[in-house]
């Protein structure tokens, strides 16, 4: 089994120094990802998903700090990420490299004054001594194995010039221009309609089996997990409150917070888009939280004097199930 | 491309005509004209002037015809390069602006990229280091810059060179060069006394650029290309001037142009200070003495730089930022 993991993330803190306090954006986050699955992070806006996903490469911005480990398996010796100055040289080489990175606003994602190839054949030559022209030759490619027409035409747009599709096709195409190992989508589709959306899950399913990699998929929909996830983790206020494969989350989920989640998707099974906003109250901010579960407050089951008196631990409810509640004390 | 620049040419010919009768009127507006002012001088000083001599120059200049018809006249004369003459200099008004346009000219492009080479640098660095021991005090020097006026500087310069170096910073040219034709010399002379000039015109624009470029960086880096670029591998530096760097410059340097007016008028004053040879004294002597054709054809000479300067700035702005078109401009 633990030859098999390429991503290991052990109590990950991320803080943020404000004045107002300490955010404590992530909060004790364990998770593993195994080579060549998908694994989809799941949460309502805030929890901290896209904070988790930069901590891995290090693209918190000032003033946040990352506190814990997160060990690569990914060279020849396991290296621990969260321990790598942020500009220096190590976690630059895997960044692009290793392990890439696409978000959730294609058009925001490029810069609006180079052409899309000079950005993709950018990621290329960084990390490899390659004339130019060459690495155009293979961008070209890239765009094709995308599915993007006319990739010879398309090479030389602006970012302007082409739709959202095209663009997260195209942001896509520079993530895995390295064959990464990993590749960390942050609501790669959020921004797209539903049709385009499907399009690009689809591409990134087969680039997935065809590359062989493992995808870190963020989401809030439910729906897009279902599809894309082999194995889940459920995020609520900085931490992971369960996790599972995704059948276990799907048909046996455990904690209060998963089945409400569970509950706000329209019809189960269907391929519905779960929105997560309808369950009572919203999420807070974690400003110098107290140590207790942060879902308490909303929680049908709550138990005063005991939810409210300490972090509940994770618990292990069968073989690879963990959830962080006391009702599985 | 070329389309638009035409267009844009035949727009600045109906600009400068509308300008022209703008320019007119004013130079028109205040009751009298040179010639009222010369004789009330004249008597002033206890001289006798004979009326009919006084009606034989207004017939010369056309001072007793219709204002439309003076209008025309000059408007005419000045598309054929003969701008009329200067009352108060008694020669050529062409002559006069070829003495001291091409310094102007000079001063204001010298000016120009001093204000930029120092204030973009400055302004990039404040940004990168926000909140810095540096950033700080360039922007405590900023702020002094941009609020103390620049007569004030120039006479604190003056002051302080002559009082402890004994020089004299005025003019552009040392003495045995002033009449001298151009030479090598004349040349190197012309730049060491360059620079005071440059300084106190430039301070006020350069301390306003720095803001501006530091802010608009500092927009620009928080933004999601600058991650995108980062998750590549990248290093600091280098993403840091191709992505925020290159597009926080952007509206600065699209807006050369627009900075000509400021400038030059910010020399006028400067210029009197200091004993320029420039257009600036020129014009102010002009608009005292009422000396009509000298400061019309000042103004719509530096009016017409002006045009061109915009007009410069709007290509850049096209050349700069993939995301506006000539098609879309006009
Ligand atoms: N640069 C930052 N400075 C301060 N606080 C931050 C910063 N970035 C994120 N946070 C805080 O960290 C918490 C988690 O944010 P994060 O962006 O990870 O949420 P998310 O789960 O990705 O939400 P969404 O679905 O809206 O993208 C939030 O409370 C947010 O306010
Ligand atoms: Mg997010």
């Amino acid at each position: 089994m633990m030859n098999d993991v390429l991503l290991e993330i052990k109590n990950l803190r991320t803080y943020f120094k404000l004045h107002e306090g300490i955010l404590k954006a992530i909060d004790g986050v364990s998770l593993a990802i195994g080579r060549n699955r998908v694994l989809g992070i799941v949460g309502e806006s805030g929890c901290g998903k896209s904070v988790t996903a930069r901590s891995i490469l290090k693209l918190v911005p000032a003033p946040g700090k990352i506190e814990g480990e997160i060990w690569f398996h990914g060279g020849e010796k396991p290296v621990n990420l969260a321990a790598l100055p942020p500009t220096g040289n190590a976690i630059r080489d895997i960044r692009g490299r290793e392990i890439a990175m696409i978000f959730q606003e294609p058009m925001a994602a490029f810069s609006p004054v180079h052409t899309i190839g000079d950005q993709i054949s950018e990621a290329i030559q960084t990390h490899q001594s390659l004339p130019k022209p060459e690495a155009r030759g293979r961008t070209i490619e890239m765009l094709k194995q995308v599915g993007i027409p006319i990739p010879e035409r398309r090479v030389d747009n602006y970012p302007h010039q082409m739709s959202g599709g095209m663009l997260q096709r195209a942001m896509i195409a520079m993530a895995l221009s390295l064959r990464p190992k990993l590749l960390i989508a942050d609501e790669p589709t959020t921004a797209l309609d539903v049709t385009i959306q499907a399009q690009i899950l689809r591409l990134m399913k087969r680039l997935q089996a065809e590359l062989g990699m493992s995808i870190i998929f963020i989401t809030h929909d439910l729906g897009v997990i279902a599809n894309m996830a082999d194995d889940v983790a459920v995020m609520y206020l900085g931490r992971v409150v369960e996790y599972g494969t995704v059948r276990q989350i799907f048909e046996n989920p455990q904690h209060p917070y998963t089945q409400a989640l569970m509950q706000s998707i329209p019809k189960l099974g269907s391929k519905g888009r779960g929105r997560l906003a309808s369950i009572e109250g919203t999420v807070p901010v974690p400003l110098d939280p107290p140590r207790r579960c942060g879902f308490a407050d909303r929680c049908v089951h709550f138990i005063p004097g005991r939810c409210d008196a300490d972090v509940p631990p994770l618990i292990d409810t069968e073989a690879g199930h963990q959830v962080r509640c006391i009702l599985y004390e | 491309m070329l389309n638009y620049v035409l267009r844009r040419l035949l727009y600045m010919v109906f600009t400068l005509v509308a300008l022209s009768v703008v320019v007119f009127i004013i130079i028109q507006l205040p009751p009298g004209d040179y010639l009222t002012t010369y004789v009330a001088s004249l008597q002033a000083q206890g001289t006798t002037v004979d009326d009919q001599e006084v009606a034989a120059l207004r017939a010369r200049y056309g001072l007793d015809a219709s204002p439309i018809e003076q209008y025309w006249l000059w408007i005419t004369n000045f598309v054929r390069g003969d701008m009329g003459r200067s009352f108060a200099y008694n020669r050529p008004v062409a002559e006069l602006l070829a003495d001291r346009l091409p310094l102007t000219i000079m001063l204001s492009v010298s000016t120009l990229f001093f204000v930029y080479l120092v204030a973009i640098p400055i302004g990039v660095y404040s940004a990168l280091r926000q909140y810095s021991v540096g950033d700080y005090l360039l922007s405590i020097i900023g702020f002094i810059g941009m609020a103390t006026p620049n007569f004030m500087l120039a006479l604190i310069l003056m002051y302080f060179f002559f009082k402890y170096f004994g020089i004299s910073v005025g003019g552009l040219f040392s003495s045995e060069y002033v009449l001298e034709p151009w030479s090598l010399a004349k040349v190197w002379d012309m730049l060491q006394h360059l620079w005071v000039p440059v300084l106190v015109i430039g301070t006020a624009g350069t301390a306003s650029i720095i803001r501006v470029m530091r802010s608009s960086l500092l927009d620009e880096l928080g933004k999601q290309y600058v991650v995108t670029a980062r998750a590549k591998g990248l290093s600091e530096r280098r993403l840091t001037f191709k992505y925020p760097v290159r597009i926080a410059i952007n509206p600065i340097v699209s807006t050369i142009g627009w900075q000509l007016p400021h400038i030059v008028s910010g020399e006028t004053i400067i210029a009197i200070v200091l004993s320029l040879p420039t257009t600036g004294p020129l014009i102010y002597g002009a608009l005292l003495n009422q000396d009509m054709f000298l400061a019309g054809s000042i103004v719509m000479m530096l009016s017409i730089l002006t045009l061109i300067g915009t007009l410069i700035s709007d290509i850049l702005l096209v050349l700069v930022d993939p995301r506006i078109s000539f098609e879309k401009k006009a």
